[in-house]
């Protein structure tokens, strides 16, 4: 075991891992940060995805000591500074993006990253952006509205009820 | 104008604060003092016979605390099947006995023999491995093809079950002769074959359970991924380990989707609670998906021959079918259930047809178990029939549309006996198909495919029209039909001192909202802000003894039982009122939150009323207890029964076989809806998985029962850009008539209503094009099947 020391959230962390220690295990079971989900295992569901570096990427598949030293940001570091919900968040409140919240952390970390890429996705880009991240319960149609919404653009417009 | 608070209100969901905030607490999410980890070991076989397991060398590894294997569990019980169907002729099904861990045999890949408990979950896995290193499994003839295994008598799932038959059970038996008589007499007859697809639930929160034992009291505690604490105590309890149910408290925290998959007990469930017991240390385990895939209940499976006969001019005089289904292994807990009781009494559809008769074979397989899947039964029974309508229209060239009027049972009509057992209350299926058809612009059609053929594509139109029955179920009734159980639910409403409410449901929210529609409905009854009442779930030890959430039942059965509970609040609060304010009992009215005596100014709030009840100073103690809490069981007097009319629209590329799905639109009746923005939401998912079903999803074993479609890179789930955006309406609503809020349930019937709806749409599509040759393709409708199709 060897301590691994990076910045989660803002604030500089360090817990110990194995070589083999996943990222996401390390976020879990190292920090206690339990927003991040492991779905599937084989990097297809997304519902692990958190930024490191200001990228989106599967930490169910990058061993922590591979982004030792990097600024990692997680679902729980996704709110304003006063605790309210950040953009995005809200957008998936606002139009009943999420229902058992399972893929949501993922969902939304996902969906930050695109609109810091592409401030005003089209429909189309937002379905293809978030193919790597799967939704059992929302059929995607209020995701995408809320990912439509989050980025300034009418989502009852584009979207019919 | 729309509300914006109570019954109807789009109120925006409560829970979502900390799902969105990574504060959920999900099984996996817990980490308790001590724990221990345990693996399951799985059967890499289809079918064996366990000739020798050596634990010597597992048990030596690196932090290995225990092993268990099937021979610890073989004096205690079996994981029952919960519903008793006889055969036609009579005789009771056959239920092998389905123990905690395989003895003597594994029966399919993936069926767990043995477990490992470590300190870590790297060394429970290191020493699985070895353990399954130092089993001798002797491979036997894995019986996988369901015709095969009713045809080939040799080779059995369960060396007692000669036939692989589980039963052979008709419906309604005595209306055979009449059906064949009508089905011979029928001026055309519609023959179709198809498989409704074996499809994985794949909720995408995996399995997991936590056992605790706590030796002081002899106290037992499992968290657990369920839909129905409750029920899982139930089995757990009186059917597998002996526990008395008041040692054993179940807890399902926030749950991340079911679909029917965590309506069933499973055996590591019992295996944690062992092991805990052994080692005194909670004993915690989480699925891999791929242990999902292998050991979580399968869905649908049906292989179908169904006739429909008719009139030249598109009546429907009579429907009958065969159809056998898979259960796989073992009987899971509702697996008898779904073919039968959920299936065949579907089987007229929402049509006036006088004769239907269903026979279903069920099956065992070496494959997974099959069981109860979003829709159970009723999306076969639905495909089966609109698939054959479909067809019926394409060979007498008749309007899908007329020929859906000319059918469908007028509102004149109810309620409605069917000639399948079931009554139905009420219904308006001419408003859903008329708003199904205005919303999806079915007069621009044929311009739509003008421009798709611009591009090349081949468009196309498929309709669904289609019923369910919901709000699982009238006790009675289903004790007839064989359930071990019976199917209400319950609520207890506390009323706090100070005014607040606390409603311990039986229902569980998996992803359904209850903690924010429940108190909607509280807050219209009682005139008080929703905020100020909250819902407690999902823990044996909080709530009263409900049979939890599936079958679209939560609001029906659950809400209804809190329904009658806030009757018997406002009851009680009119006796503290008619003392307080010195009047009749009988003149005390209850409106907008306060008790009032009628005709006068004289009045008290719900909280002042609440108040004096915990501090009963002004009371009448010597004629009515003090508190403020009541409890109501909710029977139902019928299921309920949702309908609707689905319009979807495809593109095909006739070059690649490329299906998709351009426009979906669904117009269902739900009766009273509590709260739109989740009912909307509810639908679009029901959707996304029907389209799932009819495009992509499928579970394949190979012919050595090898399952080939064991994770996400294999077995392909819908994608956000593999659908469309839906139209959904719910406006032309007929109220349940007999339980009392007129709700009908909204959970299933995307999932119901969809799949035919895409797949009528392929055929309209190819016809169109003039590929006329081409009368039927199997779901998925995958781009390699339609160019099958296309250039068979």
């Amino acid at each position: 075991m060897t301590k691994v020391t990076m910045t989660v959230n803002g604030k500089s962390v360090s817990a110990e891992a194995e070589g083999r220690t996943l990222l996401v295990q390390y976020l879990r079971e190292g920090l206690g940060l339990t927003g991040t989900h492991v779905g599937c295992d084989t990097s297809q569901c997304g519902a692990c995805v958190v930024h490191v570096d200001g990228k989106a990427v599967k930490s169910c598949t990058v061993f922590a000591m591979d982004v030792a030293g990097s600024e990692v940001c997680t679902i729980e570091g996704m709110a304003n500074a006063d605790g309210s919900l950040g953009v995005v968040q809200q957008a998936f409140q606002d139009h009943h993006g999420l229902q058992c919240g399972f893929c949501t952390p993922g969902m939304v970390m996902s969906s930050a990253a695109l609109l810091a890429e592409n401030p005003r996705p089209s429909e189309s880009e937002i379905r293809h952006y978030l193919e790597g991240n799967i939704c059992r319960c929302t059929g995607y149609h209020n995701i995408v509205k809320a990912v439509l919404a989050a980025s300034g653009q009418d989502a009852g417009a584009m979207a019919a009820e | 104008m729309p509300k914006d608070t109570g019954i109807g209100a789009s109120t925006k969901r409560r829970e979502d604060l900390r799902f969105l905030t990574g504060r959920g607490v999900y099984t996996d999410d817990l980490s308790l003092f001590g724990q221990a980890h345990a693996v399951m070991v799985r059967s890499s076989v289809a079918h064996g016979r366990i000739v020798s397991i050596d634990t010597a060398a597992a048990e030596a590894m690196p932090g290995v605390l225990a092993v268990f294997t099937g021979e610890d569990f073989k004096d205690v019980g079996g994981n029952p099947a919960g519903w008793l169907i006889n055969s036609r002729d009579g005789t009771p099904m056959r239920e092998p006995k389905r123990p905690v861990l395989a003895h003597g045999k594994v029966r399919h890949v993936g069926d767990a023999y043995a477990a490992v408990i470590a300190e870590t979950y790297a060394q429970a896995k290191d020493a699985a491995q070895v353990l399954a290193d130092a089993t001798v499994i002797e491979e036997l003839p894995a019986v996988v093809d369901m015709r095969a295994a009713v045809a080939n008598a040799a080779n059995r799932v369960h060396d007692e079950i000669p036939d692989n038959l589980c039963f052979d059970w008709g419906w309604i038996e005595d209306n055979r002769a009449a059906v064949d008589a009508a089905m011979k007499a029928a001026p055309h007859v519609v023959t179709l074959e198809l498989t409704n697809n074996r499809l994985v639930p794949n909720a995408m929160e995996p399995r997991a359970s936590i056992g605790e034992y706590f030796p002081g009291t002899g106290d037992y505690k499992l968290t657990t991924t369920s839909q129905n604490p409750h029920l899982t105590r139930l089995l757990v309890c009186a059917f597998v380990m002996g526990i008395p149910e008041n040692k054993l408290q179940v807890v399902a925290p926030d749950v991340g989707g079911g679909f029917g998959s965590k309506i069933y007990h499973y055996g590591e469930e019992a295996l944690v609670l062992a092991a805990a017991k052994r080692l005194g240390r909670p004993v915690r385990w989480t699925a891999e998906r791929t242990e999902s895939f292998l050991s979580d209940a399968h869905g649908r499976d049906h292989v179908t021959k169904i006739e429909l006969g008719c009139t030249k001019e598109g009546d429907i005089l009579a429907i009958r079918t065969e159809t056998l289904a898979n259960v796989g292994a073992y009987l899971s807990n509702f697996s008898t259930a779904t073919p039968t009781f959920l299936h065949g009494t579907l089987m007229a559809g929402p049509y006036k047809v006088p004769h239907v008769y269903v026979n279903v074979k069920t099956v065992f397989t070496n494959t997974a178990p099959v069981d109860a899947y979003r829709g159970a039964g009723r999306p076969e029974a639905t495909y089966s029939i609109e698939r054959a309508v479909d067809k019926m229209c394409r060979e007498l060239n008749l309007d899908p549309f007329e020929v859906r009027r000319r059918n469908l049972l007028t509102p004149d009509q109810f309620p409605y006996t069917t000639p399948v057992g079931l009554v139905y209350d009420t219904g308006n299926y001419q408003a859903t198909l008329d708003k199904a058809i205005e919303l999806a612009d079915v007069s621009g059609f044929e311009a739509r495919v003008a421009e798709s053929a611009k591009r090349g594509k081949l468009r196309g139109m498929g309709l669904s029209t289609w019923i369910e029955a919901c709000g699982i179920a009238p006790s009675h009734l289903v004790g007839v039909l064989g359930s071990r159980v019976g199917l209400y639910d319950a609520a207890t409403v506390r009323v706090n001192a100070t005014g607040t409410i606390s409603v311990m449901t039986g229902a569980h929210s998996h992803g359904q909202g209850h903690e924010t529609v429940f108190p909607q409905i509280v807050a219209e009854k009682l005139g008080i802000p929703e905020s100020s009442v909250e819902i407690v779930h999902g823990d044996t030890a909080k709530i009263p003894f409900g049979m939890g959430s599936y079958g679209s039942r939560s609001l029906a059965v659950a809400g209804s039982a809190m329904d009658r509970a806030l009757d018997k609040i406002i009851a009680k609060g009119k006796k503290i009122a008619a003392h307080m304010l010195e009047a009749a009992e009988g003149d005390i009215t209850f409106a907008d939150g306060k008790f009032s005596v009628a005709g006068t100014d004289k009045a008290k709030s719900f909280g002042e009323i609440a108040f004096s009840a915990y501090v009963p100073h002004n009371y009448p103690l010597e004629t009515l207890e003090p508190g403020l809490e009541e409890t109501a069981f909710y029977d139902p007097a019928n299921f309920t029964y949702p309908a609707g009319a689905y319009i979807c629209e495809v593109e095909v590329d006739a070059e690649t076989g490329k299906v998709d799905v351009v426009a979906f639109t669904a117009a269902d009746d739900f009766g009273n809806v509590m709260n739109p923005l989740i009912v909307e939401g509810q639908v679009h998912g029901g959707v996304g998985q029907g389209i799932g079903q009819a495009l992509c999803e499928n579970t394949s074993y190979d012919e050595n029962g090898q399952l080939l479609t064991g994770s996400y890179m294999d077995y392909a789930m819908p994608r956000a850009d593999d659908v469309p955006f839906y139209t959904v309406d719910h406006s032309c609503a007929t109220p349940c008539t007999h339980n009392p809020l007129g709700v009908k349930g909204c959970g299933e019937a995307g999932a119901i209503g969809s799949p035919p709806a895409v797949v009528n749409a392929v055929i309209d599509a190819l016809h169109r094009g003039g590929i006329t040759h081409v009368a039927h393709i199997d779901m998925p409708v995958s781009p390699n099947r339609v160019w099958q199709a296309i250039n068979g």
